[in-house]
C-alpha cells in the first residue's frame, strides 16, 4: 500500500538514476541516517554506544570493503584483518611521527597504505582463483601479523609491541565523549557507504561485477582483467583500513598484532557471507549480526537461566552462546543462502503486495 | 515458507526479550561492595584462569562470612572475557556501572590491561594488575589508576634470574652463559624482555629469544632450536595451554627439566598436573604466594564456604597456586576498599575512586596479614603515590613430581636496576601522551 513506485514519473536520466530512484527507498534511507545521527544520540547510553554501536558502525565499515571485493568482484580474501592492521598502524606512525597532523589524514594515510598492501597482495589474484587465491590473501596475513611484531619501527621501539594514542580532535573538536567517538565512526562510515555504493552501480562496479560472475566472458567484451581486480583490492582495502585505523585509534585507544589476527579476517568473512555476497546494505545486517548477537546472547542467557530458577555459571553461557550462534549460522544459510541481505529484498517485494497479495 | 515464519517468530522473540531483559537487569542492593570479575573459564587459558577465578569469588564469600568489610558485604558479578581483548573490553563497560559502580578491576590479561589503561582514568575506576599488564605503571605519579600490586614481571624476570645466579655461584659466575627466553609471542611476553636484556647487559650473559606464537600448542621447531643450541638455562614467560605444551616439549627433545625456570604464570599445578613425574624438577618464580594449602586463610574458606556448598570451584583445587593467586588479590581489592573506609565513611560502601585512594595508602603490616590468614603466604605490603606496586619479594618453588615444594629462600628484586627503568619507560608513555607527572597536592595521605 505504502511501498509502491505508482504514478513517480521519471522525466530526466539523472533522475532514474540516482542512488534511490524510489521516493520511499529515498525518504527511509534519510530518516534511518538522520535517526543515526540525531535521535540515537539522545537515546543510547554509555554502554551500548562503547561497547555495540561504536564497533558495529567500525565493523560494518570494514565489512563494505570486504563485500567490494568478495561480493562484488568475487575475488575471496582472507587477509582483510591484515589491511586492518597495515590501516591502524600505519595511521599510528603517520600520527606520532608527524608532528601536527590532523586525524583525519593520519586515518586516510591509514587507508592508502593499506591500498598500498592490498594492491602488492592483489597480484596473485591476476593468476590464481577461487579457494586458491584465499590461501594466497592468507599469506598477507602471516606477513602483517609478522612485521608488526618483528619489526620495532612499526610499533615506535614500544618494549611490549603494544601501541597507544590518545588526544583525538578533529578541527579543535576533543573526541573523547563515547557520543562524539559514535558520531566521528558514523561519519566515515555513511561517507563511504555512500561513496561505495555508487561506485559499485558505476561503470567500475560493472567491471566488477562481470569479472565475478565470468571473467573468461568479460575479457572478451573488453574488460581488462588487471584494471578491475586490482581497483577492486585498491578500494576495498583502502576501505578496509580507514576501518581498521579508526577500530585502533577510536574503539581500542591500545592494542597489539593480535587485534587483527587472522580471526579477525574470517569475522569480515563471515560478516560478508551472512550478510549477503554483493550488497552494501548486507555489510551492515552481517556487521549487526557477528557482533551484536554474541553479546545479547551472552546477556540473555543468564536471564533466561533465572526465568527458570536455575543460575548458570560462567562458562556455561559462554559455552552455550558459542553454540546457538554456531547453529544461528547453519540456520540462516540454510534459510537463505543469499544472506540476510535477500530476506531483506525479499521482504520489500512482499511490501510491494501488501496488504492486497494475488 | 515454513523457515521464514519461524525466523519472523525468532526475531519477535528476540525483540520481546531485549524489552524484558534491560528491565529486569537493575535489582536494587544498596550497602554493597561491587567487585566485577573478568574470568577466563573458556578459551586458550581456561585451565589456568578458572582457578584464579575461583579462588576470586570463594575469598569474597569469605569476607561476607566473616561479615563484610566493617559490615558491608561484597558482591561478585562475572563476565567472561575468553582472554579476548574486544570482548575484555565489552565486559569493563558492562559491569563498571553496575551494582552501585565497579570498585575495582582484575582483568587478568595483560592486552585487556592495555586496553583498559586508556579507559580507566576517564572512568575513575582503579585497576589491579598483580604481576601482568604494564610493570612501567608502577610509577604511580604517572599511573594514578593502575596497581600492580606485590610485583610486576622485572620483578619476578629479576628474582628469576637471582635464583639462576645463586645457583652458579654469583653474578659473576653468569658471564658467558646462555640463557633461552621462551615467550609468550605478545604483549604479555615481550614485556619481559626488557629487564632480562638489562641484567645480560650488565653481567655479560646471552640471551636466546624464542617467541612462541599463542596460544602455543605446536612449538616442536622452538625446541629443536633449544636442542641445537644447547642454552644453560631456559626461562618460559608462558601462560595456558602453552605452559604444559613447553614442558612435554622439553622432554621430547631431553632438555633437563632442572634448567627450566618459569615466572610467575608459568609454574602452577594446571601445567603440570598431567606431565607429573617426567616434570620433575622444574622450577618457577612465585612473587609473595605458592601453593599454601597449610594456610589459616584456606582453612577458613574450607569451613565457611565449601562446607556450606557455597564454593565456587572443586575442593580439592583449593589452596594450589592460582587458586591463591585469585585469593591474594580479592584480598588485596578488600584491603584497599577497607583502608578507603577508615579515611571516607566506615561501614559504608566507598565510591572507586575513594578505594583508588585506598590502594595508593595500603599498609598490610605482618600483623594484619597473619590475622587475616595469610600467615607464612605473604610479607607486608605498603603503597605510596609514586610506588604503585608496594613490595618486590619472592621466592621459587620447584615441582617434586606430584606438588611444589620451596626451592628458595625470600628474594627481593633490585629496586636499584628496575627503579630507573620503570620510570624510564612510565617517562616515555607520558611524553607520548603529553602527560605531566602528578603534581604534591593530587597526592594527599
Amino acid at each position: 500500500m505504502f511501498y509502491r513506485e505508482n504514478g513517480q514519473f521519471k522525466i530526466a536520466y539523472r533522475a532514474d538514476q540516482q542512488i534511490f530512484p524510489i521516493a520511499q527507498d529515498r525518504w527511509a534511507v534519510l530518516a534511518l541516517i538522520a535517526f543515526a545521527f540525531l535521535a540515537v544520540p539522545f537515546l543510547a547510553d554509555g554502554y551500548l554506544f562503547r561497547a555495540i554501536l561504536i564497533p558495529f558502525v567500525i565493523l560494518s565499515l570494514a565489512a563494505i570493503g570486504v563485500n567490494i571485493l568478495v561480493g562484488y568482484c568475487g575475488q575471496i580474501s582472507l587477509g582483510s584483518g591484515a589491511f586492518m592492521a597495515v590501516g591502524a598502524y600505519m595511521a599510528y606512525n603517520v600520527f606520532v611521527r608527524i608532528d601536527g597532523v590532523p586525524l583525519i589524514l593520519a586515518l586516510l594515510a591509514g587507508g592508502f597504505f593499506a591500498m598500498l598492501v592490498g594492491i602488492v597482495f592483489g597480484v596473485p589474484s591476476l593468476r590464481v582463483k577461487g579457494l586458491y587465491l584465499a590461501v594466497a590473501t592468507l599469506a598477507a596475513q602471516f606477513f602483517c601479523d609478522w612485521a608488526f611484531s618483528r619489526i620495532n619501527w612499526f610499533t615506535n621501539n614500544s618494549s611490549s609491541g603494544s601501541v597507544a594514542v590518545s588526544n583525538l580532535s578533529f578541527l579543535g573538536w576533543q573526541i573523547d565523549t563515547p557520543v562524539e567517538k559514535y558520531l566521528f565512526c558514523l561519519t566515515f562510515t555513511a561517507v563511504f557507504a555512500l561513496l561505495a555504493k555508487n561506485l559499485v552501480r558505476g561503470a567500475i562496479g560493472r567491471e566488477w561485477m562481470a569479472i565475478r560472475d565470468m571473467d573468461v566472458a568479460a575479457a572478451v567484451i573488453g574488460i581488462r582483467p588487471m584494471y578491475a581486480k586490482l581497483s577492486a583490492f585498491a578500494v576495498s582495502s583502502f576501505i578496509i583500513g580507514v576501518a581498521g585505523a579508526l577500530w585502533a585509534f577510536v574503539h581500542l585507544g591500545s592494542w597489539e598484532p593480535a587485534a587483527f589476527s587472522i580471526d579477525r579476517s574470517f569475522q569480515l568473512l563471515f560478516m560478508v557471507i551472512i550478510g549477503g555476497m554483493g550488497s552494501i546494505m548486507g555489510s551492515f545486517f552481517g556487521a549487526a549480526f557477528i557482533v551484536v548477537l554474541p553479546i545479547f546472547l551472552n546477556q540473555a542467557l543468564p536471564w533466561v537461566g533465572s526465568l527458570v530458577g536455575a543460575t548458570v555459571s560462567t562458562a556455561m553461557i559462554s559455552h552455550a552462546e558459542y553454540m546457538i550462534f554456531g547453529g544461528l549460522i547453519v540456520w540462516f544459510l540454510i534459510a537463505e543462502p543469499h544472506g540476510l541481505a535477500k530476506l531483506w529484498s525479499i521482504g520489500k517485494q512482499k511490501m510491494r503486495l501488501w496488504p492486497f497479495p494475488h | 515458507m515454513k523457515f521464514r515464519q519461524i525466523s519472523v517468530r525468532v526475531a519477535l522473540a528476540a525483540v520481546a526479550l531485549t524489552g524484558v531483559l534491560s528491565t529486569s537487569v537493575a535489582i536494587a542492593q544498596d550497602k554493597v561492595q561491587f567487585f566485577p570479575s573478568l574470568t577466563g573459564r573458556t578459551g586458550p587459558v581456561a585451565p589456568n584462569a578458572t582457578q584464579f577465578a575461583n579462588g576470586y569469588a570463594d575469598y569474597m564469600k569469605l569476607v561476607n562470612a566473616r561479615g563484610g568489610i566493617n559490615g558491608v558485604m561484597t558482591l561478585v558479578e562475572e563476565c567472561e572475557t575468553a582472554y579476548a581483548t574486544d570482548r575484555g573490553v565489552e565486559c569493563y563497560e558492562r559491569l563498571k556501572g553496575r551494582h552501585g559502580g565497579a570498585t575495582v578491576f582484575q582483568p587478568l590479561s595483560t592486552g585487556i590491561t592495555f586496553a583498559l589503561t586508556e579507559k580507566i582514568p576517564a572512568d575513575k575506576i582503579p585497576m589491579i594488575t598483580s604481576g601482568y599488564g604494564r610493570s612501567d605503571s608502577a610509577d604511580g605519579d604517572i599511573f594514578k589508576w593502575n596497581f600492580p600490586l606485590i610485583g610486576h614481571y622485572w620483578v619476578a624476570g629479576d628474582t628469576v634470574l637471582q635464583h639462576i645466579a645463586n645457583k652458579e655461584g654469583g653474578w659473576d659466575k653468569m658471564k658467558g652463559k646462555k640463557i633461552a627466553v621462551g615467550y609468550h609471542d605478545s604483549p604479555f611476553g615481550k614485556e619481559l624482555l626488557p629487564i632480562m636484556e638489562e641484567r645480560a647487559k650488565k653481567h655479560g650473559f646471552q640471551l636466546q629469544l624464542l617467541p612462541i606464537p599463542a596460544p602455543g600448542v605446536e612449538q616442536k621447531a622452538i625446541w629443536l632450536q633449544v636442542r641445537q643450541q644447547r642454552p644453560d638455562y631456559v626461562v618460559l614467560q608462558t601462560w595456558g595451554v602453552m605452559t604444559p605444551t613447553a614442558i612435554r616439549e622439553a622432554i621430547a627433545v631431553g632438555y633437563p627439566r632442572e634448567k627450566m625456570f618459569g615466572t610467575w604464570w608459568s609454574g602452577a599445578e594446571p601445567d603440570l598436573k598431567d606431565v607429573g613425574a617426567a616434570a620433575k624438577g622444574y622450577s618457577a618464580v612465585m612473587m609473595q604466594h605458592g601453593a599454601e594449602p597449610q594456610s589459616d586463610v584456606v582453612k577458613q574458606i574450607l569451613s565457611m564456604v565449601y562446607d556450606k556448598n557455597q564454593g565456587v570451584g572443586p575442593r580439592n583445587e583449593v589452596g594450589q597456586v592460582l587458586y591463591m593467586r585469585g585469593v591474594v588479590g580479592a584480598m588485596l581489592a578488600v584491603e584497599g576498599a577497607r583502608t578507603a573506609q577508615v579515611k571516607f565513611a566506615k561501614g559504608k560502601p566507598v565510591t572507586s575512586e575513594q578505594a583508588r585512594w585506598g590502594y595508593e595508602n595500603l599498609n598490610l603490616t605482618q600483623a594484619d596479614l597473619d590475622a587475616l590468614g595469610f600467615k607464612g603466604v605473604m610479607r607486608p605490603v605498603a603503597t605510596t603515590c609514586s610506588d604503585h606496586m608496594g613490595s618486590a619479594w619472592a621466592r621459587v618453588h620447584t615441582w617434586d613430581g606430584a606438588k611444589f615444594v620451596w626451592a628458595s629462600d625470600w628474594l627481593q628484586a633490585d629496586k636499584g636496576l628496575i627503579n630507573p627503568m620503570v620510570k624510564a619507560s612510565a617517562e616515555k608513555y607520558a611524553a607520548e601522551k603529553k602527560m605531566s607527572r602528578r603534581t604534591k597536592e593530587d597526592c594527599q595521605p
